[in-house]
């Protein structure tokens, strides 16, 4: 197919807005994570720092860890703990929200609309509400300041939302594909899981990022139920980097060029699934 | 294979399948896992917080507290503070959620466009969605500080004003601020998913469009919108309930300040349940906002049940 | 998703599974719900207990502030060298975590130790919370220990606690700005000498503004006002305990603020500074007099953060027409209601908090025993400090000492920012302030 001249000079002088916008809070983050604390105080911006330093880096990576004022060591663990977290809770909840998510799409069942409604009542209750009797349960079981509690947190909201996501994507799937498969003699759980869930990959992947997004950001849970870098995660160590009586924002910004790193690779890797995907979507035959 | 049980014969209705018995029995198998997960765990701690909402509590402590019926849902309706923090809310979510999407789209077709070098394009839209919020809010109230904000060095450095603003020196501005900083991070997510709903458009549509003489902006208006309607309805949806709870870039980068000019919902919800011990009171707000979030989600769904594709509804 | 549309009768699927499901869902939901509702209408009372003295204790305390994480640790190990049969383990938070984990952690009794800010004995006590130590406290503290600690953990007289961060607001200032203006340093003692010293350094142009402050909304700009309020000699609440902040020096603490900013005096940014921006604008050399707790001396002497190292000096809190009290930003030692082993608790608090461990480590934080301050070796640790605490720490003032202050708290920030951002006249805005607080003071 071919595009004129004007039409493609448009769209990449486009690109290139778009890239300014995005990369220059980005760009002011990094040469912050490597300005020295003076340069960061001083009366007036220092576009490129005086002394560039990476000691703030090796600071998390060569210090060692345990006790003590260790904030970047111990920002380490929990870089360790985010991820475990957050990967856990995608997969489980996006492994059950699929599967959910199909049967509010596409079956018709007793009470269909009130356990949807049900579902998507705990994702849209605000945290606040359910951090007293949370923590309570969570002691209960002996599972504050753990990864596991955690993940079971986040997957109680997490999971909503990979259902909702997955059902409506399920919609925008033509509706004759299950009873093609079925016709040729497949089960419902076969239609589902050899026709329906390879369609649905870049769903699928998006609802993962978002849902894994959800999990690696979370704060207040984190905030409460977590003391030690048994199961402290990302937010919780940078809002310790900053207090009442200290804060660099070097140190945030180190923090948050790290943390920012996984969920950039993770993109990467499965970004050309989610543009993958169908070409045409005609159901043939 | 046919249905069997007490239903009739199966029968298409604008493409409605008629389940049988056995539909009822696949659809709770696949949603016994998702129910166990969900509210495994927070079953008790929902119906608890219910509970306390009928309650004068305020202690987190078990104790005796007064059987109040609905009267803190009422007093919800009685306190003007609600009412401001109300305001805030639905201006935030209105303007985030609708640049979030405007943006989202508009990127989302230009990351679908032929560029050159796609794949770098299309990565860069994933940097602001890795950063995480604490960080986000840290990062641009650094940028909008008044004495040293890289903002305000930026307008100097260009000539474009001779004096240090105060970003968020003022309620109203300190609100856009935030829904800024916001809409610069979340609007990737919106990307993504627009960007997936682009791919179940086939591309013959836009070739027989093309050969029916119709224009760019006309596809764009009469095709691509009405198809993206179901990933529009889910991203409204999803970022109207995110705008509602909105609570930990205000905590970092305001404290709900200047004046309790960017206090939400959320976070005024955070204040009576947690700062004051007003758990009733709170658990109350936080079921008001379920239900404000709830009717919202009705009507963005009300609204574009036109543009939903026939399939089982 | 078409939700509107009901399944007709003929789509319902027969009974069997659909109508277990129900029966099952319901039975549970039943149940949960008369769970849910225990400890709501009955029940409860505290379960705490003085226990053996011995076993395992967890103390809930603050990071990176006062005491650091080392020192803290340090004096924990000792503790347990010298009490082989008590373990104690340690939760460190920051600051702003503090009252919201104390509260979350309070059902599960999680802690039985937490640390304790000034202007929470009143909301944890009497929400039982905290144990009532009045009668643990030996008669002789009350001599030996400075007034405003003393006062520190006090809720109508009870006891809920042991100080052990003892801290209020210093002016520190720029000794080579005021050079630069000819200013002498005797000129700060009183508020207005501050404000002429503060003419004199913008006139001469050695700072655009020479004031910096907390003012952001939250508890730092209560400080500030408190300070300010004392200063004026206006009261928060009268003594029948209604709003008397809106009277007399409580207004006048507030025109003051509002004018300084107005005549270009304090810096703009200060309505949404804290005090670490205030430190940083400091010890940037760009504001050349400042409010701050007794940790930023360290800092902005130290020319690893600070471009003005070695310049910056202390003074007590100026005074104005009704004193000069400094804000008391304390904190203390509390002993969770909860906590099954009290005793061993108790053990702990008092040796933290006891003379020769905060001799030890003065330098992170001053002790709260008055003969400290004679001490030589205390003295040597910080002396520019130490001798304006001496003096400071005597005479501080309180912040409304109520069961629901963080309430009425959130009412006067809100309206003092009003009126500092000039949306409100300053007598305006705190008689809005005091109508919110009267119905919330008389719960």
């Amino acid at each position: 197919m071919k595009h004129s001249r004007k039409y493609m000079i448009a769209i990449h002088v486009a690109a290139v807005v778009m890239a300014v916008v995005i990369l220059l809070p980005f760009a002011w983050l990094i040469i912050s994570s490597i300005s020295p604390a003076t340069d960061l105080v001083s009366s007036h911006v220092h576009w490129w720092p005086t002394h560039p330093t990476l000691s703030r880096y090796k600071a998390v990576f060569s210090s060692s860890v345990g006790g003590g004022d260790n904030v970047a060591a111990n920002f380490r663990l929990a870089m360790v703990n985010s991820l475990i977290v957050a990967g856990a809770t995608t997969a489980i909840s996006l492994a059950v929200g699929a599967l959910g998510g199909y049967s509010f799409a596409r079956l018709r069942f007793r009470m269909r609309r009130t356990s949807l409604f049900t579902f998507l009542a705990v994702y849209m209750l605000p945290p606040i509400a359910l951090v007293i009797p949370l923590y309570l349960a969570l002691a209960n079981l002996h599972l504050l300041d753990s990864k596991i509690g955690l993940i079971l947190t986040y997957c109680s909201i997490v999971t909503p939302f990979c259902i909702w996501t997955m059902s409506n994507y399920y919609l925008s799937l033509p509706a004759d594909l299950e009873e093609a498969a079925r016709v040729d003699g497949c089960s419902r759980l076969g239609a589902l899981v050899r026709v329906i869930l390879p369609l649905a990959a870049p769903g699928l992947l998006t609802t993962a990022m978002f849902g894994f997004l959800l999990a690696w950001d979370e704060f207040l849970f984190a905030l409460i139920f977590t003391s030690t870098s048994n199961a402290k995660t990302i937010p919780v160590a940078i809002a310790e980097f900053t207090g009442k009586y200290s804060s660099d924002f070097g140190l945030i910004a180190a923090g948050g060029v790290l943390a920012a790193i996984p969920p950039v690779i993770l993109a990467l890797l499965f970004q050309r699934f989610i543009v993958g995907g169908l070409t045409s979507g005609a159901v043939k035959g | 294979m046919s249905a069997t049980g007490v239903t009739t014969t199966p029968r298409k209705k604008r493409g409605r399948r008629v389940g049988g018995k056995g539909e009822a029995r696949f659809a709770f198998l696949l949603l016994l896992p998702a129910a166990l997960v969900v509210f495994g765990v927070v079953l008790y701690p929902v119906a608890r917080t219910f509970v306390i909402s009928l309650f004068a509590v305020d202690s987190p402590l078990p104790g005796s507290y007064p059987f109040v019926g609905l009267s803190n849902y009422t007093r919800v309706f009685r306190d003007p503070a609600f009412y401001s923090v109300l305001g805030h809310t639905m201006y935030f979510t209105l303007v985030s959620t609708g640049a979030e999407l405007a943006l989202g789209i508009a990127v989302a077709l230009l990351l679908n466009a032929p560029l050159r070098a796609r794949w770098f394009w299309r990565s860069l839209v994933v940097l602001p969605w890795a950063l995480p919020t604490i960080v986000n809010g840290a990062l641009w109230r650094w940028i909008y500080n008044g004495q040293y904000g890289a903002l305000n060095g930026l307008l100097d450095a260009l000539h474009l004003s001779s004096s240090p603003i105060q970003w968020l020196g003022s309620p109203f501005l300190a609100l856009n601020m935030v829904i800024v900083a916001d809409v610069w991070k979340n609007t990737s997510i919106v990307v993504f998913f627009i960007l997936a709903g682009l791919q179940t458009i086939p591309a013959d549509l836009y070739e027989q469009a093309r050969i029916d003489g119709a224009s760019a902006w006309a596809a764009f208006w009469r095709l691509t919108l009405p198809l993206l309607a179901p990933s529009i309805a889910v991203v409204l949806v999803l970022r109207t309930i995110e705008a509602f709870k909105v609570f930990d870039i205000i905590y970092v980068m305001t404290g709900g300040g200047p004046a309790s000019g960017t206090q939400t919902v959320a976070f005024y919800t955070y204040l009576q349940a947690f700062s004051n011990q007003l758990f009733g009171y709170g658990a109350a707000l936080a079921y008001l906002i379920v239900l404000a979030v709830f009717a919202l989600a009705m009507v963005y769904l009300r609204m574009l049940r036109q543009g939903q594709m026939a399939g089982v509804e | 998703m078409d939700l509107n549309e009901m399944p007709q009768q003929s789509e319902l699927v027969g009974t069997g599974p659909t109508r277990r499901v129900v029966l099952t869902v319901g039975g549970g939901l039943t149940l949960t719900a008369f769970l849910a509702a225990c400890g709501v209408s009955g029940g409860g009372g505290t379960t705490g207990g003085a226990g053996s003295g011995k076993g395992t204790i967890r103390a809930l305390v603050m990071k990176q502030a006062g005491y650091s994480e080392d020192d803290i640790r340090k004096m924990t190990s000792s503790f347990q060298a010298a009490n082989p049969d008590i373990k104690v383990t340690l939760d460190f938070v920051a600051y702003e975590a503090l009252h919201d984990k104390t509260v979350a952690a309070a059902p599960a009794g999680t802690y039985d130790v937490v640390l304790i800010d000034v202007i929470w004995p009143a909301e944890f006590g009497t929400k039982k919370i905290i144990a009532d130590v009045s009668s643990k406290w030996p008669a002789s503290w009350k001599e030996q220990m400075l007034a405003g600690a003393v006062a520190t953990p006090q809720y109508k007289s009870t006891f809920y606690g042991v100080p052990w961060i003892l801290d209020t607001k210093y002016l520190f200032f720029n000794a080579a700005h005021l050079a630069k203006a000819k200013v002498d340093a005797s000129q700060l003692d009183t508020w207005d000498g501050v404000l002429k010293a503060a003419r004199a350094l913008k006139g001469n142009g050695v700072t655009k503004y020479p004031l910096i402050w907390s003012w952001q909304q939250a508890e730092a700009l209560m400080c500030d006002y408190a300070t300010l309020l004392g200063a004026f000699g206006g009261t928060f609440l009268d003594d029948s305990g209604k709003p008397a902040f809106q009277k007399g020096g409580g207004v006048q603490a507030l025109e003051f603020m509002h004018q300084s900013i107005t005549d270009g005096l304090t810096n703009p940014t200060s309505t949404q500074s804290l005090e670490e921006d205030v430190r940083r604008v400091f010890s940037a050399g760009q504001a050349s007099m400042a409010m701050n707790w007794t940790y930023m001396f360290g800092m902005a002497n130290d020319p690893k953060q600070s471009q003005i190292a070695g310049q910056v000096e202390v003074l007590q809190t100026p005074s104005g027409p009704g004193g000069r009290p400094g804000v008391n930003g304390s904190m203390a030692l509390a002993l969770s209601a909860e906590s099954k082993n009290q005793n061993a608790a108790w053990k702990y608090i008092t040796y933290l908090t006891s003379q020769p461990v905060q001799n030890k480590f003065a330098l992170s934080s001053l002790p709260v025993w008055k003969s400290s301050y004679d001490d030589p070796a205390v003295v040597k640790t910080n002396p520019a400090v130490v001798k304006q605490a001496k003096k400071q720490l005597a005479d501080l003032i309180l912040r409304p000492q109520v069961k629901n202050y963080n309430a009425i708290s959130q009412v006067l920030q809100t309206e003092i920012q009003n009126a500092l951002l000039g949306k409100k006249p300053a007598q305006q805005a705190l008689n809005d302030a005091a109508d919110k607080a009267a119905p919330l003071l008389a719960t």
